[in-house]
C-alpha cells in the first residue's frame, strides 16, 4: 500500500491531479458553509443582480436569477460527486457482486448474466440512460438508477475476467482443499485479489457517470431545477451564450471539465501503478 | 460459412425483436400520454374519443402486437406530436445525422491515426507525451460544453462560423446533403468537430498504443535487420498491424456516433433524428421514440453483423474454423 502510494506520487502530473480532486471535494463538502450565499434560498436573491458580469461582489458573476454563481457552482459539485459517488458504489457492488458469483458458479448463471451484459454494452451508454430516464422521469433517484443500470455490466465483466484468472492459481486451491466454506474462499481469497483492475474500472467509470448525469440534466431529462447539477447551471446559461453573457455557462462547465479531469488523470496514474506491464509506455 | 451467416442472421433477428418488445413495454409504461396530449379543458367525451383514435384503450400486449404487425410493414404509428407517420418522420431526418456522424468519422480517424503513429514511434518525446496527455483530455471534455466552448468562440467571438442549423442542402441523388456547398460546409464543421472529439481521442489512443505495440515486436527487429528504412518498415509493416483495430473499432464507433448526436444536434439545432429524439421525450410523444430505437437497433445490429461477417471473412484463422 504505501509502495504503491510513493509510486503513485511519483508523478507529479497525478499528484497535481489527486490533490485538486480533494481540495473539489472538500469544497463541495463545506459548501453551505463556504458559499457566499444559499443559492437557492429565494430571500438571498435579488433580480437586479440578475446576469452581473465577474467583478469584485460575484466573482464569478451571476444567472438570471441574479444567482452568484460560484455559490451555484459550489453546490452543483455537491451534486455532482454525491451521483458520481452513490453511481460508483452500487454499480460496483451490483456487478462485482454478479461478475464473482458468475465466475465461480460458472453454468446457466454465468451464461445469463453474461449474455446480459453484452447484449448492453452493444448500446451506447447514453442512448440506455435516455430511455430509462424516459420512462423513470426526473430525480436524483432516478438518474442514480439509470447509471447504475448503464454501469454494473463494466465491473461485472471486469469482475468475471479477473475472478476466472485468479480462481485457477494454486492459492484458491489451497484453500478448497482446506474445505473452506465456499462464502469465505469467494469473499476473503478470491475477492482481494481481483481488486485492481476494478479499482480502475470504477475510476473511469465515477468520471464517465458524472459525465453522463451532466449530459442528461443539459438535455433537460436529468435532475430537476430543485436540485441543479453542473449539468443544468450550463444548460441554464446556454440561451445566453449568444449574446456572450458567457460566465453563466462557461465556469459550472469548466468546474466540471476540471473535476472530469483530475479524476481521469489520478485513474490513469492508478492504472500505471498496478499493471506494471504498461509502463515502459509513459 | 453460409451456415455461419444464417446463424448470425437468426440471431440478429432475435436480437431485434427482443429489443422492440423492452423498448416498447418501457416506453409504453411512461405516464399517461392523454394528459398531455388533450386539452386540459376537453371534457370527459373529447378525451375518450381522442383516447380511442389513438387506440390507447386497448391492453398493452394488444397494442404490442398491433405495433409488431404495423412495424413489420413499415408503419411504426402516427406522431401525437405532428400527426404525420412517425417512421416518414424519423427518414426525413436521418441524412441529417448520417451526414453529421459520417463526417464527425473521417475527420476523426484522419486526425487521430497520424497523431497516434507519431506518439506511439516517439512515446518519451516531448511531442508524444503531449498528445498522449491531450487524448486523456479529449475523453474527459464533455461533448455538450466543448459544443458550447465551439459556439462562443468560433460563432459569438469571432463571427466565423453559424451556430445553428444545417444551412442550404442541395440535394444528392434525392437526399439532401449540405457538403456540397460552402455554405453547407461553415454550418457542418463546428458540429462535426463536436461529435468527433471523443473518437479522436479513442484513435488517437488505439494506434499509438497498437504502434508502440508493433514496434516491439520481431518482425519489426527482422526487418530492421535486413536493412530496411525506418519509414518504410512504418508504413508498411506497424501501419497494416495498427489499422486493423481500428478499423474494427472505427465500425462500432459509428453506432455510438450517432447516439452521441443527440448532444451535438440539441446544441447545433442540427435538424436530425436525435434532436427529434430529445423533442419527443419532453412531449411524450411515443410513437417517435418507438420509431427512433427501433431504428437504431436495426442499425446496431446491422453494423455489428456487418463487421463479424467481415472480420470472418478477413482473419485467416476464423476464416479456416469456419470452413
Amino acid at each position: 500500500m504505501r509502495r504503491l502510494a510513493l509510486d503513485f506520487a511519483a508523478s507529479r502530473v497525478a499528484l497535481a491531479a489527486a490533490a485538486l480532486l480533494a481540495l473539489l471535494a472538500l469544497a463541495a463538502l463545506l459548501a453551505p458553509w463556504a458559499a457566499p450565499q444559499n443559492p437557492y434560498d429565494l430571500a438571498q436573491l435579488d433580480l437586479a443582480n440578475s446576469r452581473l458580469a465577474p467583478g469584485a461582489r460575484f466573482w464569478l458573476g451571476t444567472d438570471d436569477q441574479g444567482r452568484d454563481m460560484l455559490s451555484a457552482i459550489l453546490y452543483g459539485l455537491r451534486t455532482s460527486l454525491t451521483v458520481g459517488a452513490v453511481t460508483t458504489a452500487c454499480a460496483l457492488a451490483l456487478g462485482v457482486a454478479l461478475g464473482v458469483t458468475s465466475a465461480w458458479l460458472g453454468g446457466g448463471f454465468e451464461a445469463l448474466v453474461m449474455r446480459i451484459a453484452d447484449l448492453q454494452l452493444s448500446f451506447p451508454s447514453i442512448l440506455i440512460a435516455l430511455v430509462l430516464l424516459a420512462l423513470l422521469g426526473q430525480g436524483l433517484d432516478k438518474i442514480v438508477a439509470a447509471l447504475v443500470a448503464v454501469q454494473w455490466a463494466y465491473y461485472a465483466r471486469t469482475a468475471r475476467a479477473a475472478a476466472l484468472v485468479e480462481r485457477r492459481k494454486d492459492y484458491i486451491e489451497a484453500a478448497t482443499a482446506l474445505a473452506l466454506p465456499g462464502r469465505t474462499i469467494v469473499l476473503r481469497h478470491l475477492l482481494p485479489n481481483c481488486l485492481p483492475p476494478i479499482v480502475i474500472v470504477a475510476g473511469v467509470q465515477t468520471a464517465a457517470a458524472i459525465t453522463l448525469e451532466a449530459t442528461l440534466s443539459f438535455l433537460g431529462l436529468g435532475l430537476p431545477i430543485t436540485e441543479p447539477s453542473l449539468g443544468l447551471l450550463v444548460a441554464n446559461g446556454f440561451a445566453y451564450i449568444l449574446s456572450g453573457q458567457y460566465w453563466i455557462s462557461v465556469f459550472p462547465g469548466a468546474a466540471l471539465v476540471v473535476l472530469v479531469v483530475a479524476i481521469n488523470l489520478s485513474t490513469d496514474r492508478l492504472r500505471e501503478v498496478l499493471d506494471p506491464r504498461s509502463r515502459g509506455l509513459y | 460459412m453460409l451456415r455461419y451467416l444464417a446463424v448470425r442472421l437468426l440471431q440478429a433477428l432475435a436480437a431485434l425483436l427482443a429489443m422492440s418488445a423492452i423498448v416498447f413495454a418501457a416506453v409504453y409504461a411512461i405516464g399517461n400520454p392523454v394528459e398531455i396530449l388533450v386539452n386540459p379543458q376537453a371534457d370527459q367525451q373529447e378525451i375518450a374519443r381522442a383516447v380511442a383514435a389513438l387506440g390507447l384503450d386497448r391492453p398493452l400486449p394488444e397494442q404490442y402486437l398491433r405495433f409488431l404487425a404495423h412495424a413489420a410493414t413499415g408503419d411504426l404509428g402516427r406522431s401525437f406530436a405532428f400527426d404525420v407517420p412517425a417512421i416518414g418522420l424519423i427518414l426525413e431526418r436521418m441524412p441529417a445525422t448520417l451526414e453529421l456522424a459520417t463526417c464527425a468519422m473521417l475527420i476523426a480517424l484522419a486526425l487521430g491515426l497520424p497523431l497516434g503513429l507519431w506518439a506511439g514511434l516517439r512515446p518519451r518525446s516531448a511531442t508524444g507525451r503531449a498528445i498522449a496527455g491531450l487524448s486523456i483530455l479529449g475523453f474527459s471534455l464533455p461533448t455538450f460544453w466543448v459544443g458550447l466552448m465551439l459556439i462562443l468562440v468560433f460563432s459569438v467571438q469571432l463571427g466565423w462560423l453559424p451556430s445553428a442549423g444545417r444551412g442550404p442542402t442541395i440535394p444528392l441523388l434525392g437526399v439532401p446533403v449540405s457538403f456540397l456547398s460552402l455554405e453547407g460546409w461553415r454550418h457542418l464543421v463546428l458540429p462535426a468537430c463536436n461529435l468527433a472529439l471523443f473518437n479522436l481521442a479513442l484513435v488517437t489512443r488505439l494506434a499509438r498504443a497498437g504502434t508502440a505495440d508493433a514496434m516491439r515486436q520481431e518482425y519489426v527487429v527482422f526487418a530492421r535487420a535486413k536493412g530496411l528504412g525506418e519509414a518504410h518498415i512504418v508504413a508498411t509493416h506497424v501501419a497494416k498491424n495498427v489499422l486493423i483495430p481500428i478499423i474494427t473499432v472505427a465500425g462500432l464507433e459509428f453506432g455510438s456516433l450517432i447516439a452521441f448526436a443527440v448532444v451535438t444536434e440539441s446544441i447545433f439545432a442540427w435538424p436530425g433524428m436525435g434532436k427529434l429524439l430529445v423533442d419527443s421525450i419532453n412531449v411524450l410523444d411515443r410513437p417517435v421514440i418507438v420509431g427512433y430505437l427501433c431504428i437504431v437497433v436495426v442499425m446496431f445490429v446491422a453494423i455489428n453483423l456487418a463487421i463479424d461477417v467481415a472480420y470472418a471473412w478477413l482473419d485467416p484463422r476464423v476464416r479456416g474454423a469456419l470452413a
